[in-house]
């Protein structure tokens, strides 16, 4: 069994023309919670969209279980069990909430079953028949993490989740994925909110101008504050 | 002219008639547009092209094929016509269409205006543009139905129930099934669509095949009412662009209805002012454009 779920070598993206990431690399084991913190523009989002292959184009390696993905399309990758959740949430307006949490097909064994993804989530029950979009932002961020927990993907890429979110509403998402790191889930988390992210992380990745610039472990995170306010300004 | 109740129910037919064609028409095109923002200008050649593979399995591939006898009969070409010309426009999308997606809608217009003129273009080649007439109608559907307050051409009641049926079948599919969930989440973000799985290119040519076979759909049950002629679509086109801008471009329910409404009022048209019923449609277009400019249907944004 290869050691990492996933592994990124020499990743470079491109959007048309504009070079994004250069020579990324890191690691994730399974079960693991890693972040990618840095600044708005850093090449946090264009890291994640690279696993799914949603750039115009990449060059490098990124592999999944030992299994090479660039070069294949992204409803291949996807089905090899990754749960993608996009920063701007991507709610769909012409779906139900129940459709939207029911869109994504089952790809492995071991998703959770509509119930249990209700009884996480009470609120998503009560409006399951409300168009998706009427949700308050709370409730949208909660529906686009809920539905690719029904896949049984393992891997789950998260995008700046707390963005644009109440205190208490932050706290509750902090503690659902602490939940589901305990479920076994390995977990990508792409974060602005240090404090946030620092509870839950094994690891941070501290990412800028397209590269991997520090990386930082759990146990030394007390010890580099340094170097958190230097790329991250706080 | 004394307008009679009877006068105006026939005429609501009539055009309830005309609509069903109007509206299978511009379902496609909504479908199409919705996934593959591309306005499929080429929706009235395939119309045309649908009827003409009807009426050259009836008359002419016997022959062809060495049967002499040899008829493709209406029920067949109901069912194979639409197969056909969905499975070329299958190979339109796979080989031209596919490599527009990334630029201007423009473009996707010019090159189905550009396949709609060839298409035309060679059975204006090879047949009377006044028409050819297609003898395939079943003698079940000959004579007339009485529905009470009138006598009404059997065929045509067929083709208005068919079509419906197959219009309302469409909206169910797409509005109610988890198939259309696809659809409709693949046509408001189809990258994240991918990202869940879901093989988008495959189900962006099947629906272009769809779209094109109503298209092909219409045209087999307009033959036996109109003769089949090369500039049918072309005529037909014109007035189902107004449709779906009245309608507004992407919703199934306002294609269907619109459609419907619109020959509807363009049959009474005929009989409270008869030089009007060709442009009233034009005019209701304008004055949509002018009040609603995303269609009475259809979103502002
Ligand atoms: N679709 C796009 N086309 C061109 N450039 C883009 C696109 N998306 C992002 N970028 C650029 O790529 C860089 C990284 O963006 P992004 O990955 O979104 O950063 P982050 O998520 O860390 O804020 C930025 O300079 C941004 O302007
Ligand atoms: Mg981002």
């Amino acid at each position: 069994m290869p050691e990492h779920l996933l592994s990124i070598s020499e990743l470079n993206a491109w959007y048309g023309e504009s070079h994004i990431l250069h020579g990324v690399g890191m690691t994730v084991a399974r079960g693991e919670l890693v972040t990618l913190l840095g600044r708005n523009g850093a090449g946090k989002t264009t890291i994640l969209k690279s696993i799914m292959g949603l750039v115009g184009r990449r060059s490098g390696s990124v592999q999944l279980e030992g299994r090479e993905t660039v070069g294949l399309p992204t409803h291949r990758i996807a089905r090899l069990g990754i749960g993608y959740c996009p920063e701007e949430r991507g709610i769909f307006s012409s779906l139900s909430v129940e459709e939207n949490l029911l869109l994504p097909p089952a790809m492995k064994a071991g998703g959770m079953s509509l119930e249990e993804i209700y009884e996480m989530f009470p609120n998503l029950l009560e409006r399951r028949n409300s168009v998706g979009t009427r949700l308050s932002g709370g409730e949208q961020q909660m529906l686009a993490m809920a539905r690719i927990l029904r896949t049984g993907a393992d891997l789950l890429l998260l995008d700046e989740v707390t963005e644009g979110l109440a205190p208490v509403i932050v706290q509750a998402l902090g503690r659902l994925i602490a939940r589901l790191k305990e479920r076994g889930y390995t977990i990508v988390l792409v974060e602005q909110n240090f404090r946030f992210a620092a509870e839950l992380a094994d690891r941070h990745y501290i990412i800028e101008h397209g590269h991997v610039a520090d990386t930082v472990t759990l146990d030394e995170v007390g010890a580099r504050a340094e170097t958190f306010s230097r790329y991250l300004g706080v | 002219m004394e307008i009679t109740l009877q006068a105006v129910l026939a005429q609501v037919m009539l055009g309830l008639n005309n609509g069903v064609f109007y509206a299978l028409l511009s379902l496609g095109l909504a479908v199409i547009f919705g996934l593959l923002n591309i306005v499929n200008f080429a929706h009235g050649a395939l119309y045309m092209l649908g009827a003409f593979v009807a009426l050259l399995g009836y008359s002419y591939l016997g022959p062809l094929i060495g049967m002499p006898d040899f008829q493709m009969n209406y029920w067949a070409a109901l069912v194979v016509v639409p197969l056909v010309v969905g499975g070329l426009g299958i190979l339109l999308e796979r080989t031209l269409l596919r490599r527009l997606y990334k630029v201007d809608h423009l473009y996707g217009l010019l090159l189905t205006f550009g396949v709609a003129l060839i298409i035309q273009g060679f059975f204006t080649n090879y047949f009377n543009v006044s028409g050819t007439p297609y003898d395939a109608k079943p003698e079940i559907l000959n004579g007339v139905v009485n529905l009470g307050f009138m006598v009404f051409p059997k065929y045509r009641l067929w083709a208005i129930v068919v079509s419906l049926a197959v219009c309302f079948g469409t909206w169910f599919v797409i509005e109610r099934t988890k198939l259309g969930a696809y659809l409709r989440a693949g046509t408001e973000n189809p990258d994240l669509v991918r990202a869940f799985g879901i093989n988008v290119p495959l189900m962006v040519t099947l629906t272009y095949g769809y779209g094109v076979a109503l298209a092909a759909f219409a045209g087999v049950v307009a033959a036996p009412i109109y003769s089949v002629s090369p500039v049918m679509g072309a005529e037909m086109i014109i007035v189902v662009f107004a449709v779906v801008v009245i309608g507004g471009m992407g919703s199934i329910m306002g294609a269907i209805v619109s459609g419907l409404l619109l020959g509807m009022v363009e049959g009474l048209t005929k009989v409270v002012y008869p030089p009007a019923s060709g442009t009233v449609i034009f005019l209701i277009m304008v004055l949509v454009l002018l009040v609603k400019p995303a269609g009475l249907f259809g979103r502002e944004n």
